[in-house]
């Protein structure tokens, strides 16, 4: 394992006091001073700033939009060609074995695909994309250029005041803004289930900016910690946990972001990889399904509990793939899979941590209700 | 009072030993959330787990410092384990215990040698 990569905001964080961890082969803040209880409220009822800028970021262009669409639609199962400019979706790369190779966020900026992959997958997206786009196609990889998230219900009013064109943009709206001079790649989205925007800007303007957002009263900086917290109470998958090259889109009820068009009758059903397995699983129905899990007592139940129909049955009906306290909730949030006949939301089910089992509800995701800007 | 390397405390209250974690502690594991404690009259051997602490972050255990028998915890916790944060070495007490061989406590470190330990 090579060096640490830092950040652009890297001497920031240090002023910051963060507490730095090893993150994606890059040394990242887990928590600030505030800590990660408090950082989490604080980004639930007002603003936090967060640092991304390990994620991947990549420029797809072409000969038209059209070409580009088309190209990138041969590597996930989303509706790229619908997408109008300035619009943002989720998507994820799929396998052949109809596994998730990473989850992303793609927006159309003119004719061009602006792509933003998770940290730990990006060299292996790049090689992905490589090889699985025609040769018209140009993939620009953005390794300088930074990307923060202000996420909360004050992000709105503290974007506006810099840019009052921020105030006319919907949940996975984009735009160019001017910020304090500084312009970014905006797109108001986010992984919390808050209102907020995350802002694509050049490496060298990062501090700058970042320290004109984080002097705002409103606005705390947030590590990891809670980003993890956020994410989970807003039922948001996490790649590497939740969701990996081994599980499918129908099991982890993601069917909802492969629009109509490339499902089976659809005028472009199929044509990404795994497609046929896939097909086949949403016709079949899955044998295990993604879940929301609420352990009953106070004790959390985290990545790799193992999950039981009754108190004694020998054999595990399935298992947590993330899990610890939600903030927000007060009270331990979980989710994970298990077998599809258990999966409806009130099931009671057992987990079993540190040799005892507990008891552990099904629920329906997400835990908090999500504040988008619609 | 008396410090482990696993950042406990000790105070002897008259027949019994006093258990807790250091403010050290506590600021590593962050926000606590959650507090297992043992059963009164359990007895232990040192370096068994007796407490579970779970924080936002992770869980982690308390070990045993000596043998004996653990005579009283501090229940409060369970309902209130914030208190871990707020006063460590103070009301959040873990439990108390009885000890089998009181020399066992001759290793451990005051709290000079501690604050040289973690500095």
């Amino acid at each position: 394992m090579g060096a640490l990569l830092k950040t652009p905001l890297f001497e920031l964080h240090g002023r910051l006091e963060a507490k730095m961890v090893p993150f994606a082969g890059y040394e990242m803040p887990v928590q600030y001073p505030m800590g990660v209880m408090k950082e989490h409220l604080h980004a639930r009822t007002r603003a936090g700033l967060f640092d991304v800028s390990h994620m991947g970021q990549v420029i797809l262009s072409g000969p038209s939009w059209e070409a580009v669409a088309i190209a990138f639609e041969a590597l996930v199962p989303m509706d790229v060609l619908g997408l109008a400019d300035g619009r943002q979706r989720y998507g994820f790369f799929t396998n052949p074995a109809g596994g998730i190779e990473d989850d992303l966020m793609f927006a159309r900026r003119g004719d061009a695909l602006f792509v933003v992959i998770n940290a730990a997958c990006k060299e292996a997206d790049i090689a992905l994309m490589r090889a699985g786009l025609p040769a018209e196609i140009s993939l620009q990889v953005l390794d300088d250029r930074a990307l923060l998230a202000l996420q909360g219900p004050v992000a709105g009013s503290v974007i506006g005041t810099l840019d009052p064109k921020a105030g006319e943009m919907r949940f996975m709206d984009v735009a160019d803004l001017s910020l304090s001079g500084h312009t970014v790649w905006a797109s108001r989205s986010g992984y919390t289930g808050e209102d907020g925007f995350e802002m694509s800007v050049p490496a060298d303007e990062a501090e700058a900016l970042a320290r004109r957002l984080v002097n705002d009263a409103d606005v705390a900086p947030i590590g990891l910690g809670a980003r993890d917290s956020l994410r989970l109470e807003a039922g948001l998958c996490l790649y590497g946990n939740d969701i990996d090259a081994t599980t499918d889109p129908v099991s982890a009820g993601l069917v909802w972001a492969m629009q109509k068009v490339r499902r089976p009758g659809g005028d472009r059903a199929g044509g990404f990889p795994g497609a046929d397995r896939i097909f086949d699983l949403l016709a079949r129905g899955p044998q295990r399904k993604r879940v929301g899990l609420r352990p009953l007592g106070r004790a959390p139940m985290r990545d790799g509990v193992a999950l039981f129909a009754t108190e004694d049955a020998s054999e595990p009906v399935g298992a947590i793939t993330s899990g610890g306290f939600g903030p927000t909730v007060g009270a331990p949030v979980a989710m994970g899979y298990v077998m599809a006949d258990l999966s409806q939301p009130g099931q009671a089910l057992w987990g079993e941590v540190r040799g005892k089992r507990m008891g552990v509800e099904v629920v329906s995701l997400p835990f908090v209700q999500a504040n988008f800007k619609r | 009072m008396k410090f482990t390397e696993e950042h406990e405390w000790l105070r002897v209250e008259g027949d019994e030993i006093v258990v807790g974690i250091t403010i050290h502690a506590a600021e590593q594991l962050g926000d606590v959330v959650f507090v297992e404690l043992p059963e009164e009259g359990t007895t232990v051997s040192k370096d068994d787990e007796v407490v579970v602490i779970e924080s936002v972050k992770a869980a982690s255990d308390i070990l045993a410092p000596i043998d004996g028998e653990i005579t009283e915890v501090n229940s409060t916790l369970s309902d209130n384990p914030g208190a871990v944060n707020d006063d460590p070495q103070g009301e959040a007490w873990f439990f108390k215990m009885t000890a089998s061989d009181p020399s066992q406590m001759d290793e451990f470190m005051d709290e000079a040698a501690y604050q040289a330990y973690i500095a």
